[in-house]
């Protein structure tokens, strides 16, 4: 009987060539990574009001920035690179490999993970060196931004596979994706403070993760007394908790379902 | 014993009948060669052995297993296959021994890297990025990458568009090669002399449906097709068609007391019987 490598263990061999690939990237690199560092840069050096007492609009920011890089590394990025992938026949190569398609989604995820972990530090060292930013000393707020973080980029990887099937081809995914991403920020509170957005704007935004991911953020990084001013008057962790988990299974649902390695 | 059996395969695309019925027998060991016009339904019946397509009708059998199944089975199938695809390229960030040693952990009994990449004349590049390769250089990588696994069976479609006269010798070496190691290869091919020097048997197919499954030097009836003797006479050339072309010669050369001038005894090419089999269209 043929022995042949298991789909976990191809899938940690993938996450390694991916990450080895993207560090030779550096167009990429520094887009992906330094973009939402250079976007804190400018915002929390423009507005340097304080919204809530204790609370700056830099510090709202940096939780902003932290929820929404989950979702430009991990949705943004692989809904545009793999219909990229799809066009060179890279994608089609793989197929005819006994590599399994877990592999391969195992091995982005983990790319994803490594480089949203990245971005996590320059954004929280940034934040804390220029704009007031405090690390939490509670535990119970790391075990929050942990499973935050792990969650969030895993449901972020799944539903950027699951989006690559959308744009027909590599070249016109950045023009389909990147609106949807920019759209969602706005709605979603992180470049305006949530709670002063239009109430129909909140209520599209609590459909998609991104409004849970800002606002668990916020519950990490902001004082517990500011939960009055969310708009149910607390962190809802355990629904952010629910609401992420349904958006994962959606996200793998799609991608096992739906994948596309060829472009026809 | 047949490594691929394929009876009655039929697929459409919508009002599109591009596969009418086709069956082949391909047996262990030999390079088979598919002839045909694009749009002939060549890619989507050598897909469909592929497992990259459903089929609509038929039975097709691929090392015993049915390619469009999926699952567990499917990937030990894989292990078992080499597919070498018309075009594939992709950012080129990787080195070749990178990419040809990641590929290898792919499969179950892999061949060793570096004598992979020898066979395929890269060694030299072994440590280039992908990126910095020439169009044919990536081609033989898109080779090592079809038989890094060791497969049984090698699927090869269109393998050295783009190569120079000498790339492409080397290539063929390399496939003969591969066959005496016992590897069957389906080869999709658009230059004739290729099938002509590399497989055992070819099939022409066309309209979605294959007319003729011979050797090379048997297709179309060319063996025993007449022979064209040409010379010169004074001011002209002079060109015959015989079915004894040495008698011929052999009077020619009793007229002429000797050397019979430019003389010329041809038989069809392979091109030309295929062209005249596919109706003389030629894309």
């Amino acid at each position: 009987m043929n022995k042949i490598p298991s789909a976990v263990s191809l899938g940690i061999r993938r996450g390694g060539l991916e990450i080895r690939q993207f560090s030779r990237q550096r167009e990429s690199v520094v887009f992906t990574i330094l973009f939402p560092v250079i976007l804190l840069a400018i915002f929390g050096s423009v507005f340097k009001d304080t919204i809530a007492p204790g609370v700056t609009f830099s510090q709202y920011f940096v939780a902003g920035m932290i929820a929404s890089g989950l979702v430009n590394t991990g949705f943004q990025a692989l809904a545009i690179t793999i219909p990229l992938e799809r066009d060179f026949g890279a994608l089609k190569r793989l197929r005819g490999t006994p590599m399994p398609a877990s592999s391969y989604f195992i091995g982005k995820a983990i790319l994803i993970f490594a480089s949203m972990l990245i971005q996590i530090l320059l954004l929280l060292g940034f934040g804390v060196l220029f704009f007031g930013l405090e690390i939490p000393t509670d535990l119970a707020k790391w075990v929050t931004f942990t499973w935050l973080v792990i969650l969030g980029s895993t449901c972020s990887t799944a539903l950027g596979i699951a989006f690559s099937i959308v744009p027909k081809s590599g070249r016109g995914a950045s023009a389909v994706v990147s609106p949807i991403v920019i759209i969602l920020q706005f709605f979603s509170g992180v470049f305006f403070v949530f709670t002063q957005l239009p109430a129909w704007m909140q209520q599209i935004a609590a459909i998609f993760p991104l409004k849970w991911l800002t606002q668990g953020m916020r519950a990490v990084f902001l004082p517990d007394t500011f939960a009055a001013e969310e708009v149910a008057g607390q962190w809802e962790l355990g629904k952010t908790f629910v609401i992420l988990l349904v958006w994962l299974v959606i996200g793998i649902f799609f991608s096992v379902r739906k994948f596309k390695w060829d472009r026809d | 014993m047949s490594l691929i059996e394929v009876k009655g395969l039929k697929k459409s695309y919508g009002d599109v009948h591009a596969v009418r019925g086709v069956d082949l027998q391909i047996d262990q060991g030999e390079i088979f060669s598919l002839l045909g016009p694009n749009g002939a339904g060549k890619t989507t019946t050598v897909e469909i052995l592929e497992g990259f397509r459903t089929r609509d009708e038929g039975s097709v059998s691929v090392l015993g297993f049915d390619p469009q199944s999926r699952g567990h089975e499917s990937r030990l199938w894989r292990d078992r296959i080499g597919i070498v695809l018309q075009s594939s390229a992709d950012a080129g960030d990787l080195t070749v021994i990178e990419t040809i040693a990641h590929f290898s952990g792919y499969y179950s009994h892999p061949r060793d890297v570096q004598e992979v990449i020898h066979s395929v004349g890269l060694t030299e590049k072994a440590g280039a990025l992908i990126r910095n390769l020439s169009g044919g250089q990536r081609r033989r990588l898109d080779v090592a990458l079809g038989i890094i696994g060791n497969p049984e069976l090698l699927f090869l479609d269109e393998p050295t568009t783009g190569f120079d006269p000498e790339a492409r010798r080397a290539f063929w070496s390399l496939i003969q090669k591969l066959r005496s190691d016992g590897t069957t290869i389906l080869l999709t091919t658009h230059y004739l002399d290729e099938a002509e020097a590399l497989a055992d048997r070819v099939a022409v197919i066309n309209n979605g449906l294959i007319i003729e499954v011979s050797t090379p030097a048997d297709l179309g009836g060319r063996a025993t097709s007449q022979a064209t003797v040409s010379w010169r006479d004074g001011e002209a050339t002079k060109s015959e068609k015989t079915d004894n072309p040495t008698t011929l010669v052999a009077q020619l050369s009793a007229s002429f007391s000797g050397e019979v001038p430019e003389l010329i005894v041809t038989r069809p090419s392979l091109e030309d019987i295929y062209l005249e089999m596919i109706g003389g269209i030629r894309e």
